[in-house]
């Protein structure tokens, strides 16, 4: 196999966006064919830093990573469309971008003559095209509307005509930068498709995306970059995990720094009004409409909960948890006088603020006997059978009539991830089983 | 550099269906469609005629009239030429997405700007034809060969400042109300409305400093004046420079091209 794209070392370095210093860029660009000699290291962005990877030809290769993690400018340099600051870009073959679809649509005149435009942009001759024509249009599925100027297309009309001229282009080596988002699903399938039979042909496919799905069934390489650097490539199931598990890891910092922030406001709010309404003890009130109520605390804080964590299946405390792991609440409580008359109750909710469960000591058939001191309270869930979301808990404990010592209204929040793409809030324990003349096998690739 | 050029041999059909385009999206959804292209000059011929012959009459010698022909003789290629400035100082910015999304050679757009402008010029051309014979105009054949000379040293001189303009315009926005101020000045500082021959000694020379002067004088000495045409030298002088201005033109253009995608 020979290589169809090589990146060795690239650097892509922007200029940061400021009005100073125009004349500056402009002088050094046209004196030394550079717009940067003559700028300070602040007035510069690198996009992409020291980033080598190979695409063999015939090869699917995705680029994964963050937002602003430098895909697109990867891509762009490959296309040609910008060129390095230092390292080198090869690409053998003619390339085809679907970087921005219709591109080079003009709005005044029909689709029938922007097809032959673009494909001659795109490097099509005039005869290619007629000879392509029939077929552009119907996979665009614009055969009545083909001679109405594209300004009277809807969006998604636009997009799938330049995706079928840039797709008809007959490239070796097919750029995709996240397109595939356009269009309704039978369109998004028909692409796929037309993937299939790119990767079939033998021809090279470069695909940024962060459908990580897309990546495990489409990819025979990947390469995950990460503000600018290469982070890992190779298998794209390991690369794909790693990149998960990272993903996850950002995502349980920021739930405990929210986390945090939401108990530090209601803390402030509380401790700023207790001072004037020491009496009145409006705070202590819980709101009027508790399904209304957003995040808050409130209670008469006889008995007060100190502190709350989860603990997932590995012992560690965090905020991020895989479906139906075993997981659990813990709440440090503290009884600032002995009391007999208290209840611990927990409540799931979801996203939109749907109850997913809700339950408490009371009603599980526990009666408090006594509690003084301090003392841990652990609700442990032998398996979150929950799809994949954020979800908020209430924790409390209160009178048996009701009357809040300490509420924690929403304050807590932890985040289900799963590999499935199943819809709702509950995930039963299940499996598929088929009789008869049924048979089903398991998708592997496409 | 020479490696660009002849590139741009090769993009010689997109030229083709870029300019097509742009002469048919111009007019597209408008009543009169190709017509304008027509009633344009003659209506700015008309203004003009009717200010300078009634309005303002007697601010011309007898060797101008008659005076709307002499007009249109220095009108119509300047048409061409501001609106080509004008329009390819702004035509990176306004076909950003295709510079910033799409491998494409930007060079093409100012060209194309220039090339559709000299389209509408052609189309200026039998009106022109049609005063020229309405007043019998003293044409010959010897001079009337000149005529595709000084289309082509027109080409080359805006072709060249259409590419400077237009990659300058990308790093500072300030050209385009540069020069839509400066045209204005421009069209006043050619013997257009007015002949050489008025102009007082001092400015003579200032006017010999401009390039546009010497189309202007070329246009109508082979159309407007009976022979000879006395100014070929400065038109094959303007040639030469020409040439060299579209080097520079291209030259500042493909330095700055890399910057395109990131300034535009």
């Amino acid at each position: 196999m020979s290589t169809a794209i090589a990146l060795r070392d690239v650097t892509k370095i922007y200029r940061r966006y400021g009005r100073r210093r125009q004349f500056s860029t402009l002088k050094s660009a046209i004196l030394s064919g550079t717009m940067l000699s003559d700028l300070r290291p602040d007035e510069t962005f690198p996009a992409l830093s020291g980033v080598s990877f190979e695409v063999q030809k015939g090869q699917t290769y995705g680029i994964i990573g963050r937002n602003g993690s430098g895909k697109s400018t990867a891509l762009k340099l490959v296309a040609g469309i910008t060129k390095p600051t230092s390292g080198t870009v090869s690409v053998d073959g003619r390339i085809s971008a679907l970087i921005e679809l219709g591109a080079g649509f003009h709005p005044e005149i029909s689709g029938r003559e922007n097809v032959f435009i673009n494909g001659i942009m795109l490097g099509l001759s005039k005869r290619e095209i007629t000879r392509r024509f029939d077929e552009i249009v119907e996979f665009a599925e614009l055969e009545d509307f083909i001679d109405a100027p594209v300004k009277t297309y809807s969006s998604g009309m636009y997009m799938r005509l330049g995706f079928a001229v840039a797709i008809n282009v007959d490239p070796d080596i097919l750029l995709v930068d996240e397109v595939l988002a356009v269009g309704d699903e039978a369109f998004t399938h028909k692409c796929l498709d037309k993937f299939g039979e790119f990767r079939r042909r033998g021809k090279t496919v470069l695909l940024v995306t962060h459908s990580l799905g897309l990546v495990e069934r489409f990819c025979d390489e990947v390469l995950w970059l990460d503000a600018g650097r290469a982070r890992a490539d190779g298998d794209p199931r390991r690369v794909v995990g790693a990149y998960i598990t990272a993903v996850e890891q950002r995502e349980e910092r920021q739930l405990a720094q929210e986390d945090a922030k939401a108990r530090d406001s209601v803390e402030a709010s509380a401790s700023g009004e207790t001072g004037a309404t020491l009496e009145a003890g409006a705070k202590d009130e819980p709101p009027p409409d508790m399904f209304r109520a957003t995040e808050g605390r409130w209670g008469s804080r006889e008995v007060e909960i100190v502190g709350v964590r989860f603990v997932g299946e590995d012992g560690s405390g965090g905020h991020v948890f895989h479906s139906g792991e075993r997981v659990s609440v813990h709440m440090q409580v503290v009884a600032h006088e002995p009391v007999e008359d208290f209840v611990f109750g927990i409540g799931l909710f979801n996203a939109d603020g749907v109850c997913c469960y809700g339950t408490n000591t009371s009603i599980a058939e526990l009666v408090g006997d006594r509690f003084e001191g301090t003392g841990e309270v652990t609700f442990a869930i032998d398996g979150l059978d929950l799809t994949e979301g954020t979800y908020k808990v209430d924790v409390a404990v209160h009178k048996r009539d009701g009357v809040p010592y300490d509420y924690h209204r929403l304050l807590y929040t932890f985040r289900v991830k799963s590999r499935t793409k199943d819809v709702g809030i509950y995930r039963p324990r299940h499996r598929w089983e088929f009789g008869g003349g049924i048979r089903l096998r398991p998708r592997i690739g496409e | 550099m020479v490696r660009s050029l002849r590139q741009l041999v090769r993009y010689r059909g997109l030229i083709q269906s870029l300019v097509a385009r742009e002469l048919k999206a111009r007019y597209r959804g408008s009543v009169l469609g190709f017509f304008w292209s027509f009633v344009n000059p003659l209506l700015l011929l008309l203004i003009y005629s009717f200010v300078f012959t009634v309005v303002l009459p007697g601010t011309h010698p007898k060797e101008m009239e008659p005076y709307g022909l002499f007009l249109f003789c220095g009108i119509l290629p300047w048409s061409w030429f501001s609106a080509s400035l004008s329009e390819s100082s702004v035509v990176l910015i306004n076909n950003g997405n295709l510079i910033k999304k799409v491998l494409f050679p930007a060079e093409v757009l100012p060209i194309v700007s220039v090339l559709a402008n000299m389209v509408h010029f052609f189309f200026g051309l039998p009106i022109l034809a049609a005063f020229l014979i309405y007043y019998a105009a003293p044409l010959q054949a010897g001079e009337l060969v000149w005529f595709p000379v000084i289309v082509i040293v027109q080409l080359v001189l805006t072709t060249g400042l259409a590419l400077l303009l237009s990659a300058l315009t990308v790093h500072f926005r300030d050209v385009k109300d540069i020069l839509s101020n400066l045209l204005t000045f421009w069209f006043f500082a050619t013997p257009i409305i007015y002949p050489m021959t008025l102009a007082p000694g001092a400015g003579r020379r200032f006017l010999n400093l401009n390039p546009v002067t010497h189309l202007a004088i070329s246009y109508q000495e082979i159309l407007f004046y009976p022979g000879p045409f006395g100014h070929w030298k400065w038109l094959v002088a303007l040639g030469v420079a020409s040439i060299v201005v579209f080097f520079l033109g291209y030259f500042v253009f493909d330095r700055l091209r890399d910057s395109f995608a990131e300034e535009v």
